[in-house]
């Protein structure tokens, strides 16, 4: 990817982003889904485009993925 | 709900010796958790100071989830739930802690850093000229004061966006929205001024308040 793609794709945005409020609240529901192999994305297409272009809350997501599928933390 | 859900319900609603051994049980497993994500990161914290933010993220999310559990409708397990909570926090807690850093600071307008973010050879002088030039201008014509400084400090500063929140105390919705709006406004300025002729995909457009969030 040349510097000015690296730029453009930075600055492109998803119209269909819901934004960090609306999808931390539902991010425990679609944890679950992926973590039992389904495609939460199909029915939150919002949220999957807002963690695709939020590093906070993409790390949120994998941090509450990793804890749900850690078989050590036995909640 | 599945029964697991609605053990953690009735403990944690009980009253006596058994909501304390529930919200013990709570803040046990929100400390596991907090330990194993502030581990998974892989920050520059280390030992106590690592230790402590673990642990303050436990109490507080323990209070939170208490707040919070009569919102808890069984849409996913309890501890699910729960643990997005400490999760939280620990991205709260880190972005505090930044600031605690000998040489973290909000960035001045330091326009050369640009070009180094986006992979610019630092020999292309023309080049990093010709980005600096175009983001410069669409920053100044296209951008209000408070998307300026949003777009100054993560962009050009890299402060990381949690510990923007900590700072301003605004929330990281808020800070992400100005910053979405921003990165729209600039992507319609370049477009609109044939920066981007070579570029696929160009053709947004920079209406406030277009699209979301």
């Amino acid at each position: 990817m040349s510097e000015w793609a690296r730029l453009e794709a930075f600055l492109t945005t998803d119209p269909r982003d819901v934004g960090c409020d609306e999808a931390m609240a539902v991010l425990h529901v679609y944890v679950e889904a992926i973590a039992a192999g389904l495609d939460p994305a199909a029915r939150y297409p919002g949220v999957a485009a807002h963690l695709a272009a939020c590093g906070p809350c993409n790390e949120d997501f994998e941090g509450l993925l990793a804890a749900v599928t850690n078989p050590d933390l036995g909640g | 709900m599945d029964e697991a859900s609605r053990e953690w319900l009735a403990a944690l609603g009980a009253e006596g010796a058994a909501r304390e051994e529930g919200v013990a049980r709570l803040h046990d497993l929100l400390l596991r958790v907090a330990l194993h994500e502030v581990a998974r990161r892989g920050t520059a914290i280390t030992g106590p100071e690592l230790d402590d933010v673990a642990h303050q993220s436990a109490d507080d999310a323990t209070v939170a989830v208490l707040a919070k559990l009569p919102t808890f409708r069984g849409e996913s397990r309890f501890t699910t739930w729960a643990y997005r909570f400490v999760v939280l926090e620990v991205s709260s807690k880190l972005g505090r802690h930044y600031w605690r850093r000998p040489a973290a600071r909000l960035a001045d307008e330091d326009w050369e850093r640009l070009p180094d973010r986006f992979g610019v050879d630092p020999s292309a002088h023309s080049e990093r000229r010709e980005m600096v030039d175009a983001i410069r201008r669409a920053v100044d014509e296209v951008l209000t004061e408070h998307q300026r400084a949003l777009f100054v400090a993560i962009v050009l500063g890299g402060v990381p966006l949690d510990a923007l929140v900590a700072r301003t105390g605004s929330s990281r919705g808020a800070i992400y929205k100005g910053v979405f709006d921003a990165r729209r406004k600039i992507r319609a300025f370049l477009d609109a001024n044939g920066y981007l002729d070579d570029a696929p995909g160009a053709g947004s457009d920079g209406r406030e308040g277009a699209g979301r969030p």
